[in-house]
């Protein structure tokens, strides 16, 4: 059954100007593209790098490299709990060895998925900072992490879904409150 | 999709589904493999038991490597150097293996069914690494999945399966998956080594090699399995080697863009020449390293369902 919206919080160019922001908000921060890198966190996360990767070319003139990771196999429950759906490959088309990393996601909730991802860059390398840019950030933090860049901070109850759509993924893009599913 | 099983026995109880979900999630273990740091913690803490009573390299190895690859701890248990050798029971050693809290246990037998008769009586998962001439599971999927990357798909393909039929648990598990994929396939040998019946498992039986390769897009070469010669199912091995030996001559009546598959070890000059072995139709390192992705996959996915159901 498809959960029911409660309320519309982001239409197409409300995420557009967030993701226009925080391109800035990166550039500012990191004082140009030098050294700079963005790994976007499967599925959604990856859209969304891209979209930033893109908009850093527009600002900036110069390209940006960007990957994508899929964190499955790192996540804290990998042993106990199966996805429905076969995790992607990763694909880090860099080294991210003495790279200012930004790790790019829909979502943050817990901060279990930016654990993850973390520890996995740190197999890969030692970069020479991570930061983290969310375009949503819903609360109910269970990990002592924070992110750096936040499209739009949405408070919500721990029950409720909070649904991120992208055009290449979902055919549109939008940001909504969902009823929360009924546990099986 | 939620794996229910907490076992992988044979590929006949395997939906297509089950099977494409194994395949897809194998393809993003073969990204591991070529990390420089070749691991990820998704069976940190757990143990797995390869458990091996027919001699074997590679299938043990490729265990071996995919267990290491996802941070499980491995025992290696070989007949010669177990107490089985002095007179205890294959149930007694499982019983032990046991109480010392073992996760996975994957298990080669010459015997048809031991996997089977083990899962039944322990909770660790048990994974089919081949038991005599029934099923050789895990080899079947690593075959899918070099057949799916090569050729896009496995609906509408022809594979041929050359040599020892019979004796082959490679075939038998290669035979059930293509049928479930719906490829069409081919077995081709000479009628002692085509076991009666064989027709009912879905496959069109050849005796005639060049027949059978005609227009087939997977060439499928088993190893001739030259301890059984003396049980005179062939007349020499050179006879074998002139009708049913594939090689660069023979392979131009399959398809132009076929590729030739091997389960390895060889008998180079045998069953296969070194020229197909070696050629640019040869699948056959690849096949190996797509070995340890899909075992990699299997531990993976059929890890944690056992000690952990859903409430």
């Amino acid at each position: 059954m498809a959960p029911k919206i409660k309320a519309l919080i982001m239409e197409a160019r409300d995420m557009d100007r967030a993701l226009t922001r925080i391109a800035h908000e990166i550039l500012e921060r990191n004082k140009g593209i030098q050294d700079l890198v963005l790994i976007g966190i499967k599925s959604r996360g990856e859209v969304l790098a891209e979209r930033l990767a893109a908009k850093i070319k527009a600002i900036e003139g110069t390209a940006v490299p960007f990957g994508a990771m899929d964190i499955t196999f790192y996540r804290d429950d990998a042993g106990t709990h199966k996805p429905e759906k076969a995790p992607s490959p990763t694909d880090l088309p860099f080294d991210v060895n003495k790279k200012k990393v930004v790790l790019v996601d829909d979502v943050l909730f817990t901060g279990r998925s930016a654990r993850a991802a973390i520890d996995q860059i740190i197999d890969f390398g030692r970069p020479t900072s991570i930061q983290y840019a969310v375009l949503v950030d819903r609360g109910h933090r269970e990990f002592p992490i924070h992110a750096d860049y936040v499209g739009k901070n949405i408070p919500s109850s721990s029950k409720e879904k909070v649904l991120v759509h992208v055009k290449e993924k979902d055919g549109k893009d939008e940001v909504a409150i969902a009823e929360a599913e009924e546990k099986e | 999709m939620t794996w229910k099983s907490k076992d992988l026995l044979t590929l006949e109880e395997l939906s297509a589904a089950e099977i494409t979900h194994i395949l897809d999630t194998a393809s993003s273990f073969k990204e591991v493999s070529t990390r420089s740091v070749k691991k990820v913690p998704a069976l940190r803490g757990r143990t797995v038991v390869l458990f091996f009573h027919e001699p074997s390299t590679r299938t043990r190895i490729s265990f071996e490597l995919a267990a290491k690859r996802l941070s499980a701890d491995i025992l290696n248990v070989q007949t010669a150097s177990s107490s089985l050798v002095k007179g205890e029971t294959l149930i007694d050693t499982l019983k032990t293996l046991e109480s010392m809290t073992i996760d996975a246990l994957v298990v080669r037998h010459k015997s048809s069914g031991v996997p089977q008769m083990l899962a039944n009586i322990t909770k660790a998962t048990v994974i089919n690494a081949g038991d005599g001439s029934h099923e050789h599971p895990t080899q079947g999927l690593l075959d899918l999945l070099t057949i799916r990357e090569h050729k896009g798909k496995i609906e509408g393909l022809t594979v041929t399966i050359v040599g020892d039929i019979t004796h082959s648990r490679v075939a038998r598990s290669d035979i059930r998956a293509l049928n479930k994929l719906g490829a069409k396939v081919r077995v081709c040998a000479p009628p002692t080594l085509i076991p009666m019946g064989i027709e009912k498992m879905g496959v069109e039986v050849f005796h005639d090699l060049d027949k059978a390769l005609s227009g087939t897009d997977v060439v499928y070469v088993l190893r001739l399995q030259l301890e059984r010669q003396k049980n005179n199912l062939f007349p020499t091995i050179r006879e074998y080697s002139m009708m049913y030996g594939v090689n660069n001559e023979r392979l131009k009546r399959a398809k132009k863009d076929a590729i030739v598959m091997h389960p390895g070890p060889m008998n180079r000059g045998v069953e296969i020449s070194s020229g197909v072995a070696d050629g640019p139709a040869s699948v056959i390192d690849e096949q190996v390293t797509n070995g340890v992705a899909v075992r990699m996959a299997v531990l993976y996915l059929l890890q944690g369902e056992s000690n952990e159901k859903p409430s």
